[in-house]
């Protein structure tokens, strides 16, 4: 391993980092357990903001890093709550035991909620987070014999450990802290892990994770579920450290409120939640005099924040304090970009046999054979509305097909989701590009890197793999950039290097000439080239027909949805019907 | 069960209600995107116009209800330019996050301005109401029925008839494609916050004499009718109306015959189980993004 590639691992780098915050925490959190006052005023708000910090920075593994809005994180932490509270009241369980079932309830709820609504849109999330958010009230306030009803539960005991008691207020809020900062840390190390970027590629445009391998309804499934038990966590301590619980104090009134904390300091970021939920438990308190007003003032913030403050308090600062992304200009050794070559041969990578795709009563495919050798350049070209971007679609799962069969390196992959195709080994670029903005360069080539089947593992090889990919098109030295700050071209670059880092066993490429200028034409053109000097499948839809001739070895030419002309390319370029298809009839008289 | 036709009228008239707000939420849905979670608060606000121009004002009731309609549709303009104006380029979350912020906002204003203390209100008749067979047919829930059915007619004949209409489609199909045929979308989207608003307020003035006017009048009336949106299917106008109205049905019978206390959680259940069993809703279709 280089001493560069080293120094390129992030996570290699945080991880002291990590570490060294770990220690200071914990140290904060045992002078917090020694001399902060055992009862009273001050106590209390250090207890709230600690433990309603835990649930805000669950909130970000969910809509920060995923995206998926959930306004139930109040009922969350009132299930860890009720958990602790029944458990240890009329249970007479252990503290903890009562705590991880807490937990382990509201996760299970979560799951549930998620395998309910995350395949639908984001609307259908939040209503279906409202619904059991107020179920649970009415559950809480009416099932008087579970609950203890509206008027709540009393004399929670707190814990035992390790022979330290947690009963004083200070030695829990030390516990709390430590809890927080556990958490946040985890969290923080969470978006640079291989689940926190999928979440996050899902985030930023969930057609491409999906073809980028990644399993979207599960990542959501998973940061949902994460999310509720974090949740649950923070309820949890919260009735230990409040020792009373009722059913108001889960409400929906407070699923916003910690909605509120989380977008205020950041949601990105597990430091702004904390940030937040730091603010706005301590704000009221010095808003003593806005009291009638308070929560007017709190929604006319919530909006104000959306429109000036998009990211937070934390993403302003961060944003500002973000060190100039450093070139890397080393040299790289040079790396076995692709596994898979050894030249044409006759077998078909891609067969597809009469595929059809009607939309209603528009044939848009209608019985389309195609077969791509491997190793060779197959164009699919024809002109506007004949089929071309439907077929890669079908192809690709995005799609599924009305009739036909379509094979993929020996399996029949016509029933597979589109990150079930990639991981068989087809990859693909889009027309419109698809680039996961939230992500740098890297990062967003790393994803194809990890496609499950690649022949990398670990961290570092992911990370090899995607830095060789990038030198492949020429954009190493910008790896640690944003994406959405390259020029659209090499935004393009971006995805190619993206489908090529997984090893695919063929790539298809929609258009990669659409948008690009005559010099970047020239560039894409070499670098086809070299594609198909390495002896990768290509499978390209264009409309340049300087591009196809240069690159292609096969054509098929489809118009209305049909095949109208299949084979080498100097024949199909020649045939009469495709020069029709493209430049027209012939006159009568000028064919006489 | 002698009942019975009487808790279907009832049911029918607590649904028109929910219908009535469903039909704003998904008009603004098909023109904006918009899912607008300040809905409730326009039925709250039409309420307490009613109040001040009726109770306070002394206008005659007619008066009342016109100023109160015409100010909602007025204040529709002003709630757009502050949640979704700023936000529009930004995608569904945002705007609905600040929708949100709108509402709490609201709620709160008039409890500062108004206190806690619900206020009542008279209904349309002084009549309370007749009896056909064994139901007794309520004036107010009957002009509920009558009026969401005269308004449902009248926007159709709108949608369907007239040039206003037509362009009003078009900007909920395609903005882009509005916009270069020359429809000017931000006027169309601004007079659909309007018309959203002002529906609302009308089904606030309705709803005030029978719930009383509060603050938290009309939150869990929005919830219910963003539900009745998705069980009608998300977008549909039909589907928003058929949602509510089955809405007010299944929980008034779920209210009589099974629980009272959890008859708020009945219009929940029921959403939760047509999304597992049939997210698209009755009327809905399964919208797959392009690539």
């Amino acid at each position: 391993m280089s001493a560069t590639a080293a120094a390129l691992n992030r996570p290699a780098v945080r991880a002291p980092r990590g570490l060294i915050g770990g220690v200071l925490a914990l140290i904060f959190c045992v002078a917090v357990a020694r001399f902060a006052p055992d009862q009273g005023y001050i106590l209390n708000i250090l207890m709230q903001a600690s433990t309603y910090a835990i649930a805000v920075v669950g909130l970000v593994v969910v809509l920060g890093y995923c995206g998926q809005i959930s306004i139930a994180q109040a009922a969350f932490m009132g299930v860890g709550a009720y958990g602790v509270a029944l458990g240890t009241v009329d249970y007479g369980l252990n503290f903890f035991v009562a705590l991880l079932c807490g937990m382990a309830l509201a996760g299970a709820l979560g799951l549930l909620l998620g395998v309910a609504s995350l395949r639908l849109g984001g609307h259908y999330l939040a209503m279906v987070t409202i619904s059991f958010q107020q179920i649970l009230t009415l559950v809480l306030i009416n099932w008087v014999s579970l609950s203890h009803g509206p008027d709540g539960v009393r004399n929670i005991r707190r814990p035992m450990l390790f022979g330290i008691s947690f009963e004083q207020g200070n030695t829990f809020l030390g516990l709390c802290l430590f809890v927080l900062a556990l958490v946040a840390i985890l969290v923080w190390r969470l978006r640079t892990a291989r689940l926190g970027r999928a979440m996050q590629a899902v985030r930023d445009n969930e057609l491409a994770a999906g073809t980028c391998g990644i399993d979207v309804f599960r990542t959501k499934i998973v940061a949902f579920g994460l999310s509720a038990v974090i949740g649950g966590l923070g309820g949890g301590l919260f009735a230990g450290g409040f020792r009373f619980i009722s059913p108001d104090q889960f409400s929906f009134a407070e699923s916003i409120v910690l909605l509120t904390m989380a977008l205020l300091g950041g949601v990105q970021s597990p430091f702004g939640a904390m940030l937040g939920t730091g603010l706005l438990v301590i704000l009221p308190e010095w808003l003593r005099f806005l009291r009638q007003v308070y929560l007017a003032v709190y929604g006319a913030a919530v909006i104000l924040i959306m429109v000036f403050l998009p990211d937070g308090l934390w993403g302003f600062v961060a944003e500002r304090m973000r060190r100039r992304a450093r070139p890397i200009t080393t040299a790289a050794p040079p790396l076995p970009l692709l596994s898979r070559t050894g030249g044409e041969t006759e077998e078909k990578v891609l067969d597809v046999r009469g595929l059809a795709k009607h939309f209603g009563g528009l044939k848009a495919l209608d019985g389309v054979d195609l077969a791509v050798r491997r190793g060779t350049v197959h164009a699919l070209i024809g002109p506007n509305g004949s089929g071309k971007s439907t077929f890669i679609n079908v192809v690709t799962g995005l799609y599924r097909p009305t009739a036909g069969r379509i094979a993929f390196a020996g399996r029949d992959i016509t029933r597979l989701s589109p990150h079930q195709r990639n991981r068989a080994g087809l990859a693909r670029t889009f027309q419109n590009i698809r680039v996961f903005r939230g992500l740098t360069v890297l990062e967003n080539v790393m994803i194809g890197a990890e496609r499950q089947g690649n022949d990398v593992a670990g961290d570092q090889a992911v990370v090899e793999r995607a830095l060789g990919a990038l030198d492949f098109v020429g954009l190493r030295g910008d790896a640690h950039r944003m994406v959405g700050t390259l020029s659209y071209g090499h935004q393009r670059y971006v995805e190619i290097a993206r489908a090529l880092a997984g090893s695919p066993e063929a790539i298809l490429l929609d258009e990669p000439a659409a948008g690009l200028n005559m010099t970047e034409k020239q560039e894409l053109g070499d670098l086809l080239r070299r594609l198909k000097g390495h002896g990768l499948t290509i499978l390209i839809i264009d409309h340049d027909m300087n591009l196809v001739e240069r690159v292609a070895d096969h054509i098929t030419v489809l118009n209305f949805g049909r095949r109208i002309a299949d084979g080498v390319k100097r024949d199909v370029l020649s045939n009469p019907d495709v020069i029709a298809a493209y430049l027209g009839e012939p006159r009568r008289d000028d064919a006489a | 069960m002698a009942i019975l036709p009487q808790l279907l009228f009832t049911g029918i008239g607590i649904g028109a209600i929910y219908a009535l707000v469903a039909l704003g939420f998904v008009l603004l849905i098909r023109a904006a995107n918009v899912v607008n979670f300040g809905q409730g608060e326009f039925a709250m606000l039409g309420a307490y116009l009613l109040v001040i121009f009726y109770n306070l004002l002394h206008f005659p009731y007619w008066l009342a209800i016109l100023l109160g309609v015409v100010l909602m549709a007025g204040f529709g303009v002003v709630f757009a330019g502050a949640t979704y104006w700023p936000l529009r380029f930004r995608g569904g979350l945002p705007v609905i996050i600040s929708t949100i912020g709108a509402s709490i906002f609201l709620e709160n204003m008039v409890l500062v301005t108004y206190g806690p203390a619900s206020e009542q209100v008279d209904g349309l008749f002084d009549n309370p109401g007749f009896e056909v067979g064994p139901v007794f047919v309520d004036s107010q829930y009957l002009s509920i029925i009558v009026i969401a059915a005269l308004l449902v007619a009248l926007q159709y004949l709108i949608f369907e008839r007239t040039l206003l209409g037509k362009k009003l489609q078009a900007v909920s199909q395609d903005k882009e494609m509005a916009a270069l045929l020359g429809i000017p979308v931000a006027l169309m989207v601004l007079i659909t916050f309007a018309y959203s608003a002002a529906l609302g307020g009308i089904a606030g003035i309705l709803v005030g004499p029978i719930l009383f006017v509060s603050t938290s009048m009309a939150g869990l009336i929005a919830l219910k009718a963003f539900a009745a949106n998705i069980i009608g299917g998300y977008g549909s106008i039909p589907g928003a109306i058929l949602g509510g109205l089955a809405l007010g049905v299944v929980e008034t019978l779920g209210a009589a015959y099974i629980s009272v206390p959890y008859k708020d959680a009945f219009a929940f259940l029921m959403l939760l189980l047509f999304l597992m069993v049939r997210p698209q809703g009755l009327f809905g279709e399964r919208i797959a993004e392009k690539a």
